[in-house]
């Protein structure tokens, strides 16, 4: 369970590099920062985390800076001699009004970002999301498909208490289910999240944001995402015991591949409603 | 007048019981005060074995020790234990000991109540703690309570309510004798704003926890009558609303924070000054940037819930008032900074430690900004980035301006001075591990490591294994700071009454240690205005 050799002493290199406030998009591989993502919005995110981010550094250095100076020259131990002074309106003015107006500079891109990601209208199509212990039920709404999507199973025998099977020869251990949740890349996705038990929340990070699955809520968010590809994520919200073992799987498809999807999905439905419709009938009687 | 000729002279006419009853009947501030210490100290220790069981399954991926549901009431126990069990009773415990002395009073102005409000305590935690051997195990559902998940638990579930609200009536009690204390008790000539620091950011805490506590009382008694009476304050299916119990919940939360770190900056702006041989830079502003601090902690408490899905507009009001925090906040940092600047400083423990929580705090604050802008909390809310951020304005914030307010005054309240060496050793061994601890765990929380998860993707493997071995020395390292606390309790260099050479204020003006009752008679105009830095 030790490190490989080789990759030890990097990893330790950029989280020294990462401390010393390198920009950290050089160092997104290393699992040390946060993903860009793929849709617009993610992309707003990840630039107004490094903007912040970027800004504390500045302040952090400046400000531990003056601390350990303090330290190293200010030390009664090489014959420093404490000067008496202990106010300055001027000064104290100073550093009440400069944080304030940083925080302005900042304020400015977050109020239009958060304008951007609550902006649902214009959707070109919707998924509703419930959110079960411990499963996703998505719906598209305007396809009449719907399923469930569950932890994979080898992944599921793994990740039993003592189950003897080591978690790194699983393939995308906890972070694979059975059933993905398939979307076309260009479209602008509504999502409607709720929950039918207790309190979920839909992450995707590629997507850049997460949102509640609330029992008697609908909350919308959106996503158009911009590249094909599978993206993963977790449920975020404390739901119970298996809180830690519902992940959520995305396969962004090009719109041709999304339309033969949906085809083939709705001819599988059909199917079974065909085989299945005389069953409930006599059920029913 | 001669202190030690008040107190031989009051020990001919006070007979107080000696052996347990001593400590079941005692109204002393200083025996109060040091059982809400010891109290606090064994709860610390429990919550640090909870957090031990944490990251040793944490350790690698997979499940190698705990279930998972085990594994979430460890988490649950553990904040709850740490919160109301460790930092919330050592606070009082310092304001027992320190607000009598530091304002020159006898004692407190209500001390049966006293008595009581720690009493309380114990019993409390039992409750609390022996959940953990009911059907169903302890409380799993998070120590923020949301429904409709935490009317899952188990035969656990009254005894949690009750636990929480025996510990909120013991915190009331506490505050409203602080507050009684500081407004009737003070020495003639010791004005409001001539106050030690400690006093006045504990009374702010003090009003606080009266504003607060009455709140949390009220979302777990209808959490409690929709669990058994059939109410549904907080089922959707019944027209209630569990988004409003998240509501209510922080708006006792969110002070609940401040109470937790403002006596802090009450103790650092003390301990800084002394060591630096210079008065503390802008005592006025500290009292207003507290102040503003504990007002703004009311109007900001949905940043806990950006994921919600609240209106726009709400988003936009409590991302302002949250990133406003950070005036108040940073004014207090620069005029520690600013009382360092052209000083004479000496490094004893508690100065390294008080250096240490200005440095690991301002990160812990730093985090706190990033995450208060609601846009880029979509991504941060929940993960363990959050854990990273509240464990360094907690451990490093709270847990080490405790440890450097027990080094400070240790001397005073043993008499004996502790060991330098083995303190400093403390310090150094607590500071390196509890950054390999934390520190990365801001990685995985940007890297999508979810919280409150027990078993994780193997991508998130090192970063946990590295915070697991920093976990597991700084739990150990903390078994030095009992063994200083023992050492010095028991014997070693006498103290002076000044102890630091650089202290100001009327507890140094007392012997070492201080009598029973602490002034029997106010000191003097001219020793308070000697007091003032």
């Amino acid at each position: 369970m030790m490190f490989s050799k080789h990759k030890n002493p990097w990893r330790l290199l950029a989280t020294a590099s990462a401390l010393l406030g390198v920009p950290a998009a050089a160092m997104a591989d290393w699992g040390l920062n946060l993903t860009r993502g793929v849709t617009p919005y993610s992309e707003t995110v990840y630039d107004l985390h490094m903007l912040i981010l970027g800004v504390c550094v500045v302040i952090g250095v400046v400000v531990f800076g003056l601390i350990f100076y303090s330290i190293f020259a200010f030390r009664k131990s090489n014959g420093a001699k404490p000067a008496q002074w202990h106010e300055s309106t001027k000064v104290e003015v100073l550093w009440t009004l400069v944080p304030f107006l940083i925080l302005i500079g900042m304020a400015v891109p977050a109020t239009h970002a958060l304008i951007m990601m609550e902006n649902t209208g214009g959707s070109d199509m919707t998924i509703k999301v419930t959110g079960y212990q411990w499963k996703w039920h998505y719906q598209y709404v305007d396809e009449g498909i719907n399923y469930f999507s569950t932890l994979a199973n080898d992944s599921n025998v793994a990740r039993q208490l003592d189950s003897g099977v080591d978690p790194k020869s699983v393939p995308n251990y906890l972070l694979e289910v059975d059933n993905h949740l398939v979307v076309p890349v260009g479209k602008k996705i509504r999502f409607l999240t709720t929950a039918g038990d207790v309190i979920h929340a839909w992450w995707v990070p590629a997507l850049g944001w997460k949102r509640d699955a609330i029992p008697g809520y609908i909350n919308e968010s959106w996503a158009q995402i911009k590249e094909p590809g599978t993206y993963r994520g977790q449920c975020a919200e404390l739901c119970g015991k298996d809180h830690g073992f519902m992940p959520i799987v995305v396969d962004a498809l090009s719109e041709q591949d999304y339309a033969a999807w949906v085809a083939k999905m709705k001819s599988a439905t059909q199917h079974a409603e065909a085989s299945t419709a005389p069953v409930a009938a006599v059920a029913e009687k | 007048m001669s202190q030690a000729a008040a107190h031989h002279e009051h020990e001919h006419h006070d007979h107080h019981p000696s052996g347990i009853t001593r400590w079941l009947t005692t109204t002393n501030h200083k025996d109060i005060g040091s059982m809400y210490l010891i109290f606090s100290l064994i709860m610390f220790f429990i919550g640090g074995a909870m957090a031990m069981v944490i990251r040793a399954e944490l350790f690698q991926p997979g499940l190698q020790f705990v279930d998972p549901q085990f594994f979430n009431s460890m988490t649950t126990m553990h904040a709850l234990v740490m919160i109301f069990g460790a930092v919330m009773p050592a606070w009082t415990g310092f304001a027992n000991w320190m607000i009598p002395m530091m304002i020159g009073a006898p004692d407190m102005a209500l001390p049966r109540l006293n008595n009581w409000s720690f009493w309380i305590l114990p019993f409390a935690f039992t409750l609390l703690l022996s959940t953990v051997f009911m059907p169903g195990g302890g409380p799993a559902g998070g120590w923020t309570m949301y429904p409709p998940l935490v009317l899952q638990t188990g035969a656990a579930f009254p005894f949690l309510i009750f636990a929480v609200h025996f510990m909120g009536a013991s915190s009331i009690a506490g505050a409203i004798n602080i507050i009684a204390t500081v407004f009737n008790m003070r020495a003639p000539g010791m004005t409001l704003m001539k106050l030690p620091l400690f006093v006045w950011t504990w009374i702010i805490t003090a009003f606080l926890l009266i504003a607060s506590i009455p709140v949390l009382a009220g979302a777990v008694t209808m959490l409690l009558t929709d669990k058994f009476f059939g109410t549904a304050f907080f089922s959707a299916a019944g027209g209630g609303d569990p988004v409003m119990f998240q509501h209510i919940f922080w708006f006792f939360g969110h002070p609940e924070v401040y109470i937790l770190i403002l006596p802090a900056f009450g103790i650092v702006s003390a301990i800084i000054p002394t060591f630096a041989r210079k008065p503390l830079f802008g005592y006025s502003s500290m009292v207003y940037a507290s102040a503003a601090i504990a007002f703004l902690s009311f109007i900001v408490w949905a940043h806990h819930m950006f994921t919600v899905g609240m209106p726009l507009a709400g988003e936009l009001f409590f991302m302002y008032t949250t990133v406003l925090i950070a005036v108040p906040t940073g004014v207090k940092v620069f005029n520690w900074v600013a009382t360092m600047w052209q000083s004479s400083m000496t490094f004893e423990t508690p100065m390294l430690f008080a250096i240490a929580f200005v440095i690991l705090f301002t990160i812990g604050g730093f985090s706190g900004l990033m995450l208060g802008v609601t846009p880029v909390d979509f991504q941060y809310h929940d993960t363990y980035f959050v854990v990273a951020h509240f464990h360094y304005v907690l451990v490093t914030g709270a847990v080490y301006a405790l440890m450097a307010g027990t080094y400070f005054w240790l001397p005073k309240w043993t008499g004996h001075m502790y060991d330098e060496g083995l303190g400093k050793l403390h310090f150094w061994m607590s500071t390196i591990s509890v950054n390999v601890l934390f520190f990365p765990q801001h990685f995985l929380g940007l890297a999508g490591m979810p919280r409150r998860i027990p078993d994780y993707s193997v991508q998130f493997a090192d970063f946990n294994m590295i915070s697991s071995l920093g976990g597991f020395v700084f739990g150990l390292s903390q078994l030095l700071f009992v063994v200083v606390i023992v050492k010095c309790v028991k014997g070693g260099a006498k103290a002076t009454d000044q102890v630091w050479d650089g202290a100001h204020g009327l507890e140094w003006t007392l012997p070492s240690p201080p009598p029973y009752h602490s002034f029997n008679t106010p000191p003097a105009p001219e020793t308070i205005e000697g007091g003032m830095r």
